[in-house]
């Protein structure tokens, strides 16, 4: 049986610091984050504040080689916690090479993890807020929540999702390559032209995606130069005998809480059908990396892509295989394996949904899809002012479009489709999921964070006073949930305590 | 388990200038299309002023 997906997200923002001269997008970053945690200081009936660095011990050498590096090359000793700082909300909140980087919490359900991605939003904008208020007069840190400068330089939009070990790498690797390549229809953030060498404004005036100029090769473990769609970095941050993590880098960043939804809900149903070896039938595309553009650049969603041995079958032609297979198989197994009846009917209804409007006239979906919704926008201003698709007034709606500055986001204004309450989301930039293991880490750094040293996704390191540092190892996702922990976690008054009664 | 195959049906039969069209119109589009006139009115109010700068001086490197 397909194991229950755990799910979450790592956002890179992009960051630009107007009017600053010389200013560099790391000290940007770093003044950014830290004007946030900063505030949380100073905020009277805050939670105490999770001044608690991350902890790199667990990290694959590669990672903690180039992360430390860069810390200690370009900031402060004293600097590294403030920007790798963990949230009472179990969310990571670190520079990111040169940009700030959000990761959620880890969720049990995607309708879960669009709350903590509207959440993370709502952080970089108090960030913004709050970083701008103590920059000299006239200076401005701006946020973007996209995935290209239009320059050719992209950063990304990760997600993950727990996978059992036991299911072939090969497998995972056939199957999901045809959905990633053709999920773009619907989860695309939509662009003005495109990055890739000598593609004109007239060949593509618009696409589907962000993201799919910068991808190369079809499996690999690199994330930033040569971009494999489908990506083999092997660090499951739990329990490595059982489980895998798929770390997906293929997506664009969206606005529209419904393109997240889908992103995320689609992707864990067909990895469960993948674990359980369930798709009814299965397709090889003949040269994915250059369909991931062919159906970018190709907004009719006519265009057929080529098979291997031959023949050829459209995207929205093989995200209805994908469909009917997850139809079939919720009806014989249920959904529990990406949150239970109602969040799993709910991605069916919204898969189905779209993927009918996409096929007779996408512009329905302009309230629901990003690069729909953008498209008409940019579009309606290109033809109302009779303009090129290469004007410069083009481009710079799109990066506005990404805008997180609530005055200036161009998203904002397109009355787009909300699938949670900003009053939750708000709730949750400081309260942890309570159904994985976020739940445990959360808690512990709002009650008791000047006792913890360092913490990261598969375990917390407590200082009790005379004793040795201590390490609570967490590497089960589903465990440490409310459910297990929650009267325990109230119980106790002292994290010494809690350590006791953990029995570590 | 399911049998599998590798490749299945044929190309849908569609015409070529499809392939180059942009989305077509309907009625809910047009619905949308006053709303956006709407939008459109507005607009200019909030777009950066200088577009051409902008876009140049937006640079993000070190991404993964």
């Amino acid at each position: 049986m397909a194991l229950r997906k755990i799910l979450g997200m790592e956002t890179e923002f992009g960051i630009f610091h107007r009017r600053a001269g010389d200013s560099n997008p790391i000290a940007a970053s770093s003044v950014l984050i830290n004007a946030y945690i900063n505030s949380l200081d100073r905020s009277a009936n805050a939670s105490p504040i999770p001044r608690v660095g991350w902890d790199f011990v667990d990290e694959t050498p590669a990672n903690d080689a180039r992360g430390l590096n860069l810390f200690t090359a370009m900031a402060p000793q004293v600097e590294i916690h403030l920007v790798n700082a963990v949230l009472t909300n179990g969310a990571r909140y670190y520079v990111d090479h040169a940009h700030p980087e959000l990761s959620t919490p880890e969720c049990a359900d995607p309708l879960t993890v669009v709350l903590y991605d509207r959440a993370a939003e709502m952080i970089l904008v108090e960030s913004m807020r709050q970083a701008n208020a103590a920059l000299p007069e006239g200076e401005e840190i701006v946020v973007y929540k996209n995935n290209s400068d239009r320059k050719g330089n992209s950063y990304g939009t990760h997600e993950n999702y727990l996978m059992d070990r036991a299911t072939p790498f090969s497998r995972v690797v056939a199957q999901i390559m045809p959905h990633f390549v053709t999920r773009q229809i619907y989860t695309g953030a939509g662009k003005v032209g495109s990055e890739a060498v000598g593609i004109s404004s007239e060949q593509v005036p618009f696409q589907l995606t962000q993201r799919a100029d910068f991808f190369e090769e079809q499996v690999g473990l690199e994330t930033t130069l040569k971009r494999p769609i489908v990506n083999t970095r092997d660090e499951p941050h739990a329990d490595a005998k059982k489980y895998r993590r798929l770390h997906v880098i293929v997506g664009d960043a969206n606005l529209s809480q419904v393109s997240t939804f889908l992103k995320i809900g689609p992707t864990a149903l067909v990895l469960c059908l993948v674990e359980d070896d369930c798709l009814d039938r299965t397709f090889v595309l003949k040269d994915p990396v250059l369909a991931m553009r062919q159906v970018s650049y190709d907004l009719s969603l006519r265009r057929p892509l080529e098979l291997d041995g031959g023949g050829s079958i459209t995207a929205l032609d093989m995200q209805w295989e994908y469909f009917r297979s997850a139809q079939r198989y919720a009806e014989s197994r249920g959904l529990d394996c990406i949150g239970g009846e109602p969040v799993g009917r709910e991605v069916l209804r919204r898969w189905e949904h779209v993927l009918t409007a996409l096929e007779s006239d996408p512009m329905q979906l302009a309230d629901q899809l990003d690069w729909v919704a953008k498209y008409r926008l940019i579009n309606g201003y290109r033809e109302r002012h009779d303009l090129r698709w290469n004007d410069a007034r083009m481009a710079a709606m799109d990066l506005q479009y990404h805008d997180m500055r609530p005055a200036k986001s161009l998203f904002s204004r397109l009355g787009v489709e909300t699938l949670v309450d900003d009053a939750d989301a708000a709730v949750a930039m400081s309260e942890p999921p309570e159904d994985t293991r976020a739940y445990f880490r959360g808690k512990c750094l709002q009650k008791w964070a000047d006792d913890i040293v360092a913490a990261n996704w598969d375990s917390m390191v407590f200082d009790i006073g005379d004793d040795p540092l201590r390490r609570v190892p967490m590497m089960e996702p589903t465990r440490g949930t409310k459910a297990h922990v929650g009267s325990l976690l109230a119980e106790c008054e002292t994290s010494a305590e809690l350590l006791r009664r953990l029995g570590s | 388990m399911p049998e599998r195959t590798q490749k299945q049906r044929p190309a849908p039969q569609r015409s070529e200038e499809a392939l180059v069209d942009t989305p077509a119109k309907s009625e809910a589009g047009e619905k949308l299309k006053a709303d956006l006139d709407d939008l459109l009115d507005e607009i200019d109010d909030v777009l950066e002023t200088n577009a051409e700068d902008f876009v140049k001086s937006y640079i993000q490197k070190g991404g993964q």
